[in-house]
């Protein structure tokens, strides 16, 4: 089974605070630590769980800049065999749909079972995976959480629905799947690792090697568009606790107290 | 102004509470374009749903089809595209069905997508203007959509409050026969309910509750003795489930259980929407996080700009000695 997983490299919500920059209209970007969107981790550990039993080869493809190849090279050193990164300045400012329009035109010049995204991006929608097997008129499911190869022909999968509840279903290949965090454990990776693919090739396709008209994706297509960031105001907030340690855990017992928070 | 349909979702013939939050959605993006409800489903149940949307909204399109009884979006997507008019704007709830039925949707219809709108600013000219959340909830952005194709809106649940236009006159009008023949790659089996866990978090009364904050596994011991010390159980949210710390049946959230506790301790948690819409009845909020923006504050009643690794030991060493 060749299982394609589409990622992104996104400013890491772990270890960075988000804040807006002095004008007001993006986030602050100096300093930011990127890494790889959580959930397509999880998608690349799932593929690579997958070809694993069943065989086959996984590959990791980025829509981006040079900045984006080490996501490539780490999800390389995970174990997948290839990476592929596709760039070109046609591309800047797409919206979801642009950015399927390309993934889409890179799957139909391979020859894939099945297509993995992340259930969605920190400063995305849970969007891409769905445009693309629309696009390609592949079956889609989304917030699996489980995955299970009936034969080579077909997926039994879970997805997570409400209340820790799961909904199985069955799904033909090829299919389009966005993967939940928690479906596995992705496998460490080291530095060891990342340095032995770093002579790896990653080959880039840019929009006329994937046969992409340049009018369809882009700034130009995107009806969507961001026009700003802002840090809302809901209620009236907490009363935040000031003093030194001793004084606010002293504050904090006798509130327990009160509302009934010790037994 | 391009028509204005709700995607109802429904369960055991009751409509789920978006049906009248997605009313109140249509009303901030026109407020003279009565909203259509669009629900799909099969037999006395649907009926059942029908009937109740009758209060809320004037005109009600029904959609009947042995095969959409089970939930599969693949099948509904193509009953949508089918029967639903060029240049629409769809709303639809963003939970787990809206994402597998709405993305595609936007492409079947050939129409503009917005994921998990917050906010909605209303229109100018062919221009809607939304509201969205990123980063869990650390920023806000404002987003343009452009409508003149139509547009699908996956709206999140809870962010608008609920309307009901008393006296809307529900007319239910049956759509089925405009649907073709409905087939799928994909077969819905069967809904597997979540294994019951040792603790039964959504009857205590005070939960302590850890998020990523918590760091590694060894250190949930520190949250476990602090729950000790106060009589209470600790509760988690989803980064200590997806990294095998505790099991599921204590996650707090959309996708895990809702609790209803008099005191809630927030402890490096920063409260993402899913793990507060598993947070009912009011309960006192007191949240600990080193990140002074971090938006559990926002809803909190006290806050604690902490690092949760000393702040919770020290507090426990203080209620061992009362």
């Amino acid at each position: 089974m060749d299982i394609l997983v589409c990622a992104r490299r996104v400013p890491d919500t772990s270890e960075n605070e988000i804040a807006l920059n002095a004008a007001g209209n993006d986030i602050e970007r100096d300093d930011l630590v990127y890494s790889i969107n959580e959930p397509d981790n999880y998608a690349v550990e799932e593929a690579l769980q997958l070809v694993d039993k069943a065989g086959g080869e996984v590959t990791v493809v980025t829509v981006g800049g040079e900045d984006d190849e080490e996501i490539l090279r780490r999800e390389m050193a995970m174990g997948a065999q290839h990476g592929v990164l596709i760039s070109d300045d046609a591309f800047q400012g797409s919206d979801g749909k642009g950015i399927a329009t390309v993934l889409s035109a890179f799957v139909k010049k391979g020859h894939y079972d099945l297509i993995l995204t992340g259930v969605q991006a920190e400063d995305g929608g849970a969007q891409v995976g769905g445009m693309m097997a629309a696009m390609l008129d592949y079956p889609f499911a989304s917030v699996v959480n489980s995955i299970e190869v009936v034969d080579g022909g077909k997926l039994k999968i879970g997805r997570e629905i409400a209340g820790g509840n799961k909904e199985m279903h069955e799904i033909d290949l090829p299919c389009v799947l966005s993967i939940q965090t928690g479906i596995n454990e992705p496998r460490y990776v080291g530095m060891r690792g990342i340095r032995q693919v770093a002579s790896a090739t990653v080959p880039t396709f840019s929009a006329a090697d994937l046969g992409i008209d340049a009018a369809a994706v882009g700034a130009a297509a995107a009806k969507v568009k961001r026009v700003d960031y802002f840090v809302p105001t809901l209620g009236k907030g907490a009363e935040m606790l000031q003093g030194g340690q001793e004084e606010v855990i002293g504050q904090l017992v006798e509130l327990l107290k009160a509302k009934g928070g010790l037994k | 102004m391009a028509p204005i349909f709700a995607y109802i979702a429904h369960q055991s013939g009751v409509p789920d509470d978006s049906a009248l939050e997605l009313a109140a959605a249509a009303k901030k993006i026109d407020a003279a374009t009565p909203a259509t409800a669009i629900v799909t489903g099969w037999g006395p149940e649907l009926d059942a749903v029908c009937a109740s949307l009758s209060t809320s909204y004037g005109q009600i399109w029904k959609i009947a089809h042995e095969a959409l009884a089970y939930p599969n979006a693949e099948l509904v997507r193509q009953a949508l595209a089918g029967v639903l008019p060029p240049g629409c704007i769809v709303l639809v709830p963003h939970a787990h069905f809206g994402m597998d039925l709405a993305p595609g949707l936007s492409i079947k219809l050939n129409s503009a997508f917005v994921s998990d709108a917050v906010g909605i600013e209303g229109i100018d000219g062919a221009t809607l203007k939304l509201v969205r959340q990123e980063f869990g909830g650390q920023v806000s952005a404002h987003v343009r959509c452009d409508i003149s194709s139509g547009a699908v809106i996956n709206v999140r649940p809870g962010a608008f409050k609920p309307i009901e236009s008393a006296g809307a006159g529900g007319l239910v009008i049956d759509k089925s026969s405009a649907v073709g023949p409905l087939a799928s790659h994909r077969r819905y089996l069967e809904t597997v309910v979540a294994a019951s866990g040792d603790v039964d978090i959504s009857k205590e009364d005070v939960l302590v509750s850890i998020g990523r904050g918590i760091q590694e596994q060894d250190n949930v011991a520190i949250a476990q003795e602090l729950a000790d010390a106060m009589g209470a159980v600790v509760s988690c949210s989803r980064p200590v489930v997806d990294a095998k710390w505790m099991p599921k049946s204590r996650q707090v959230g959309s996708s895990g259980q809702t609790v209803k506790p008099k005191v809630y301790m927030a402890c490096g948690i920063s409260g993402s929407f899913q793990h507060l819409a598993g947070l009912k009845g009011n309960p006192f909020i007191v949240a600990i996080n080193k990140n002074p923006k971090a938006p559990i504050f926002q809803v909190a009643d006290v806050g604690i700009v902490a690092d949760i690794l000393e702040f919770l030991p020290e507090l426990t060493n203080k209620l061992r000695a009362a």
